[in-house]
């Protein structure tokens, strides 16, 4: 789960991790009565988006005056933010950050996060803060300073010194250094942490250390647990089928084809998906209903397929396991019943109870293709793409 | 012959009186699986069905010299679990339970290092040696004693595989799911070395999809040390990059984990890679029946 910079640092902020002086801003009003605030100009506006780059996308702005910061404000605020992780489509802007200020003197770059391979968390940081960490990566690898934590042992004195003296850091800022990163090693374990990220990490000119940003993504497998990091969830964020899909315990991303499909288990359905492409179309979605879904699942999944305008055809692919194939059949009639069925559906099932489900469907009299396997599916999603 | 489990193998289920865990104890046991035992905290004496059920694993393991841990408990109890069947010093654990935090796995998987047990899983449909014991949530009916190996990081496409494989006539040696987890116990690489050395596999099918490296790193060893013929598949060529795809483990990110770097690395390891999943079943039929010649 993706949360918003001005949250990550409210987290930080608790946790005792220095951050800029600011506030989050809904509005106009808000932004300058928080410059007002500060003290002093400039400030920072920053838009708040689940995306990066939002600098190259225009979404970051420093205001020397009130009258700046409500132009800027204005500008930002509502405007359709486009980064080279937003996609072409862009992100609409609801809130903003106002911050003060800093005289920075160096960017750093400081990021912790698993390693699926070793199984130990990774810190991972560079000298060279403020850009894209991939290209840094790729571009002079020897500019990566990564030290791997026994998630056993947790973080000790040695680990800190070796980032520091390869950030470089100069005796007075080492300490600060040292301090911040252990709070954040623990921030990361404690709150079910997939990823903190500070780019940049900045010494000012008066020697401190400020994380000027601060990107958190949370393990959502953690969220049982950690119930007040689960109410920082945007579904502004977030696309609204996939919402909706959510509250249904579907496993559903939309995506910009033509050819929507439910499958049970999530490798099958990326196979599926794979198969849509393979006989000329593009998949609408991803939709893994699951190993234990019933009826009214497969209904609700059926009805958030055809709610996508895009939709021209539906491709059901089920390999009954513990989701029997007769369950299936008796979803797929009761949403077509409900919802109608305004597109072609050609359904493939297999494995358990598949000849009581195939009965079912036969008997609905509804006008679903039957595929026998998943070769037949494809010919059959073919065809009808084809017209 | 076949790897990690046989007709010997004696199972113990954690979690077995949850609906999950009597429900797919009840299938194993049909299958022919020896479940020797259950342990769920508290209902130690008790019984499900003829299976007695136990207060912890060491009790269990030390009455019924159970060699193998099946584990169905909730996902906030599972790493909990794993780690308590490794202390008994259970053999073999399988972990079928899905949603583990990545930080408890993070844990276990380094209390393991210093355990002999091996872990398959999480977030896996098990392992089953056709014709002699499942231990997971697989469709038995479908599987086929005989020489093919299949290691996979999903549940329902290795369905999909296995079924394909059985109706070619194709049996197989062993099948597992080795999860979809990002941080797991068995890999690629332990499935592919202990069917390179299992007399009775003649043939690797390997179903990989989008996200880590694991792929690779499975094609980088088997250039070196597998003699025997391997197919390959991977899923997700249509995966939008940066989103999660069902499995916490499938994601691609910083265009690292994508399934065409995968489908070249299996390429220059000499894996058949079979690029049409309708086709797969008579795409490992020509391969093997060719090897067989």
């Amino acid at each position: 789960m993706k949360i918003h910079e001005y949250q990550a640092k409210e987290l930080f902020r608790n946790a005792n991790i220095p951050v800029p002086e600011g506030e989050v801003a809904f509005s106009v009003d808000e932004a300058c009565t928080t410059a007002e605030n500060l003290g002093s100009y400039p400030v920072v506006i920053k838009a708040q988006i689940h995306a990066g780059g939002r600098g190259k996308g225009g979404g970051v702005k420093l205001a020397n005056s009130r009258e700046e910061v409500k132009n800027i404000a204005s500008h930002i605020l509502n405007m359709n933010l486009v980064t080279p992780q937003t996609g072409p489509e862009g992100k609409l802007v609801k809130k903003i950050l106002v911050e003060e200020g800093l005289n920075v003197a160096r960017e750093l770059y400081l990021s912790i996060l698993p390693d699926r391979a070793t199984a130990n968390i990774v810190i991972i940081a560079s000298q060279a803060g403020g850009m894209d960490i991939e290209e840094v990566a790729a571009k002079s690898p020897e500019k990566i300073i990564r030290v791997a934590v026994n998630p056993l042992v947790g973080i000790e004195p040695y680990h800190c010194r070796e980032v520091a003296f390869g950030l470089g850091l100069s005796p007075e800022v080492n300490k600060q250094f040292y301090a911040m990163l252990s709070k954040l090693y623990r921030l990361f374990v404690s709150r079910d942490c997939s990823l903190v990220e500070i780019n940049p990490l900045v010494v000012t000119e008066e020697n401190a250390i400020i994380a000027l940003d601060a990107k958190i993504d949370i393990d959502s497998n953690g969220l049982y647990r950690q119930k007040d990091l689960e109410e920082l969830r945007d579904t502004d964020e977030e696309d609204a089928l996939e919402v909706e899909a959510s509250r249904f315990n579907l496993n559903y991303i939309n995506l910009s084809g033509n050819v929507g499909n439910m499958v049970n288990g999530a490798g099958l359905a990326m196979a599926t998906m794979d198969i849509i492409k393979k006989a000329g179309a593009e998949p609408a979605n991803f939709l893994d209903v699951g190993g234990g879904a019933n009826a009214e699942m497969v209904e609700n999944g059926f009805r958030i397929i055809l709610a996508d305008d895009n939709v021209q055809a539906i491709l059901i692919n089920i390999f009954g396991g513990i989701l029997r194939c007769d369950v299936l059949a008796e979803g797929v009639v009761q949403a077509a019943q409900k919802t109608g069925i305004s597109v072609p559906v050609v359904i493939r099932m297999e494995g358990t109870n598949v000849e009581e489900g195939r009965r079912i469907l036969a008997k609905s009299g509804l006008n679903l293709i039957t595929a026998v396997d998943l070769k037949d599916a494809a010919d059959k999603i073919a065809e009808i793409v084809r017209g | 012959m076949s790897i990690f489990v046989d007709r010997n193998t004696r199972v113990l289920v954690q979690g077995i009186t949850g609906r999950e865990g009597q429900f797919h104890t009840r299938q194993c046991i049909s299958y022919g699986t020896n479940v020797v035992a259950g342990v769920t905290p508290a209902k130690g004496g008790q019984t499900m069905d003829e299976v007695p059920v136990f207060n912890t694993v060491r009790e269990a393991a030390k009455k019924t010299e159970a060699n193998c841990a099946m584990i169905f408990v909730p996902p906030a109890f599972a790493a909990d679990a794993i780690m308590e069947a490794a202390d008994a010093e259970i053999e073999l654990i399988v972990s079928i339970t899905e949603g583990i935090p990545v930080m408890d796995m993070l844990r276990v998987k380094n209390f393991l290092a210093s355990k002999p047990s091996r872990l398959i899983g999480p977030n896996c449909p098990g392992i089953i040696t056709p014709g002699q014991c499942k231990v997971g949530i697989m469709p038995g009916p479908i599987h086929l004693p005989g020489p093919i190996g299949v290691v996979s990081r999903s549940g329902t496409l290795t369905y999909e595989v296995v079924d394909q494989l059985t109706k070619q006539g194709l049996g197989q040696s062993t099948c597992i799911g080795i999860g979809g987890d990002p941080v797991n116990g068995t890999n690629f690489i332990d499935c592919l070395a202990a069917f390179e050395a299992d007399p009775a596999t003649k043939g690797i099918v390997m179903i990989g999809e989008i996200g880590g490296s694991a792929e690779e790193e499975a094609c980088a060893y088997i250039a070196e040390n597998v003699s025997k013929p391997v197919v390959g598949f991977v899923a997700g060529l249509t995966a939008p990059p940066g989103r999660r795809m069902g499995h916490a483990g499938a994601i691609v990110s910083g265009g690292s984990g994508t399934a065409q770097a995968k489908i070249d690395a299996m390429r220059r390891a000499e894996v058949h890679v079979c690029e049409d999943l309708g086709n797969l079943g008579e795409f490992c039929s020509n391969v093997f029946n060719v090897i067989k010649d």
